[in-house]
């Protein structure tokens, strides 16, 4: 299925949810489409969607490819890479969250195993908390990390346990 | 006399450990020699990779792709050049194509050489390793002469490959695929059909077909389930489509479909297939094509975002690319096997022996630094 065929099912499973389907970028030069298209869904509704889009026979998604996060700097996008083996088909799913501390949104890991340590390294690297999540640790950085590296206003601690996190540069 | 008492041990392993693979730990909950669960704890290795990303230039950022996966520098060279490449609409040469494939495709036999090597000592065998090891030197020695570098090649460039093949090197690496070819049944009588290592590795750590596509297992690890997949094959990209070459995939020749065996196995037939490849590469190679493209100095994609998956060693890598049409990467992401077969070690570790938590992790052939990247 194209992402246009997916995004007009999914309108039909969830009549009175708002889903956008977001075109690629197109190139300057060639105007051939080269980004991916994406669905942006409401947050709130993440996890009956996914739900859906994995269970569903047309859609099939029994694979969680990739999750990740996009700081926007206004806002959050937690972005879903589903991918289907029975169909070899693929979708890239958004949600948008408000860029503030308690940004939260539900956990997907009881439909994907691997979405379990997918988000804890959301929840690492940007701070976004999943709702539900069996066991949200930091994942990559010790425990008592201060902030959440992969955000754009991050400023690293200046020592860590005594240790200094700068170095000063080798050419002066 | 009274009986003994027992009682669940708390111990830790790693993360200085020879049989993890790199800097890894495991908080290993044992009742004697059988493990409630084997709780990986990672990150040891994290270098913010993705957060350099932001800070270095599309081309600037190609050396930092190698140490994404030191033992598959030149899939991960290429995986993040074809995400830039795709997002900016850069054309590159055919001739750029091939030598990009012969390139994976030795560095998937340098790679897989030493998985099966090391999962042999990993399981007491040191003989075969050291035989492993000399074919991956000679290996390493036609790709330094290729691109100057034996682990962290830094190889292919956004727009092609930074250096042509040396003039008679392709008879050099048919001269070592003909040497190479009878090693690998070799290999067999010496490591695979050994009964010690049949019995180490046959019906443990099984896992399912099920399991391996949710927990999102790829490669050999999810071939070795008895799924025929392989993004070379089944969504092809650059010039694989040409190729003739088989998907191995796991049978429980030895225990059951989907256990240690059976990942060991894929990856000593997927040498073979590598050396199909490559045989045929020479053959079709064209004469004449720029190695690299003319590409600005600064590239600037437009605003947008791309996902582009291969097929590394470890499996399907997933690079993840956002622009904001500036000439730094917003946003870079790298998906990668070994995060995913880390995953899944808490779950199909219980109930399992001790001992078998080596082979099994040395039989999912995770690279620390691809976890943590």
């Amino acid at each position: 299925m194209t992402i246009q065929e997916i995004a007009k099912e999914l309108a039909v499973h969830f009549p009175d949810i708002s889903i956008e389907l977001v075109e690629g970028v197109r190139s300057p030069v060639t105007s051939a489409q080269v980004g991916d298209s994406a669905l942006i869904v409401p947050a709130e509704k993440i996890l009956e969607i996914c739900q859906s889009l994995q269970q569903n026979e047309v859609f099939s998604f029994d694979c969680l490819s990739n999750l990740t996060a996009v700081d926007r700097k206004d806002k959050f996008e937690v972005v879903y890479h589903l991918f289907s083996y029975k169909h070899k088909h693929s979708l890239t799913l958004k949600v948008v969250l408000p860029r503030d501390e308690n940004a939260h949104l539900l956990t997907v890991e009881g439909l994907w195993g691997c979405a379990n340590w997918l988000e804890r390294e959301v929840f690492d690297l940007f701070g976004i908390t999943f709702d539900g999540h069996s066991d949200l640790r930091r994942i990559m950085l010790p425990e008592d990390w201060i902030g959440h590296p992969l955000r754009k206003d991050y400023q690293e601690q200046e020592e860590y346990h005594g240790i200094s996190t700068t170095r000063p540069s080798l050419l002066q | 006399m009274s009986e003994l008492r027992t009682e669940e041990m708390l111990i830790n392993m790693g993360p200085q450990h020879p049989s993890t693979h790199g800097v890894i730990r495991f908080v290993v909950k044992t009742d004697g020699e059988v493990m409630s669960a084997a709780v990986p704890d990672v990150g040891y290795l994290h270098r913010s990779i993705e957060k350099i990303a932001e800070k270095a230039s599309y081309h600037g950022f190609m050396p930092w792709t190698d140490r994404v996966d030191y033992l598959a520098a030149m899939n991960c060279n290429v995986a993040y050049a074809m995400a830039v490449e795709k997002l900016a609409g850069i054309q590159i040469s055919r001739r750029a194509e091939f030598l990009r494939v012969i390139a994976m495709e030795l560095n998937r036999i340098i790679s897989h050489l030493l998985a099966v090597g090391s999962l042999g000592m990993d399981v007491g065998a040191f003989t075969p390793f050291v035989h492993t090891l000399r074919e991956r030197e000679k290996a390493n020695d036609l790709i330094e002469e290729l691109c100057g570098q034996r682990l962290t090649y830094n190889y292919a460039r956004i727009g092609g490959v930074i250096y042509d093949m040396t003039p008679g090197w392709d008879k050099k690496v048919l001269k070592f695929l003909d040497g190479f070819e009878p090693l690998i049944d070799e290999f067999d009588r010496l490591l695979t059909d050994n009964k010690i290592l049949r019995m180490r590795l046959g019906g443990v750590a099984v896992i399912s077909r099920e399991d391996a596509i949710n927990y999102n297992l790829v490669g050999p690890n999810l071939r070795g389930s008895g799924m025929k997949w392989d993004l070379r094959k089944d969504m092809p990209y650059s010039i694989y489509p040409e190729f003739e070459f088989d998907v191995p995939i796991g049978t429980g020749e030895v225990g059951v479909l989907g256990d240690c065996f059976d990942r060991y196995k894929v990856r000593i037939k997927e040498m073979k297939e590598s050396a199909k490849i490559l045989r045929q590469c020479f053959e079709k190679i064209p004469a004449e094509g720029e190695t690299v493209v003319k590409v600005p100095k600064k590239i600037r994609p437009p605003a947008g975002d791309v996902y582009v998956r291969t097929e590394s060693t470890r499996g399907d890598l997933g690079v993840y690319l956002v622009s904001d049409g500036t000439d730094k990467p917003y946003r870079v992401k790298f998906r990668t096997g070994s995060f995913a077969a880390m995953s899944i070690i808490e779950k199909v570790s219980r109930g399992m022996m001790l001992a078998d938590l080596i082979a099994f992790i040395a039989s999912l052939d995770i690279v620390a630094p691809e976890i943590d990247r």
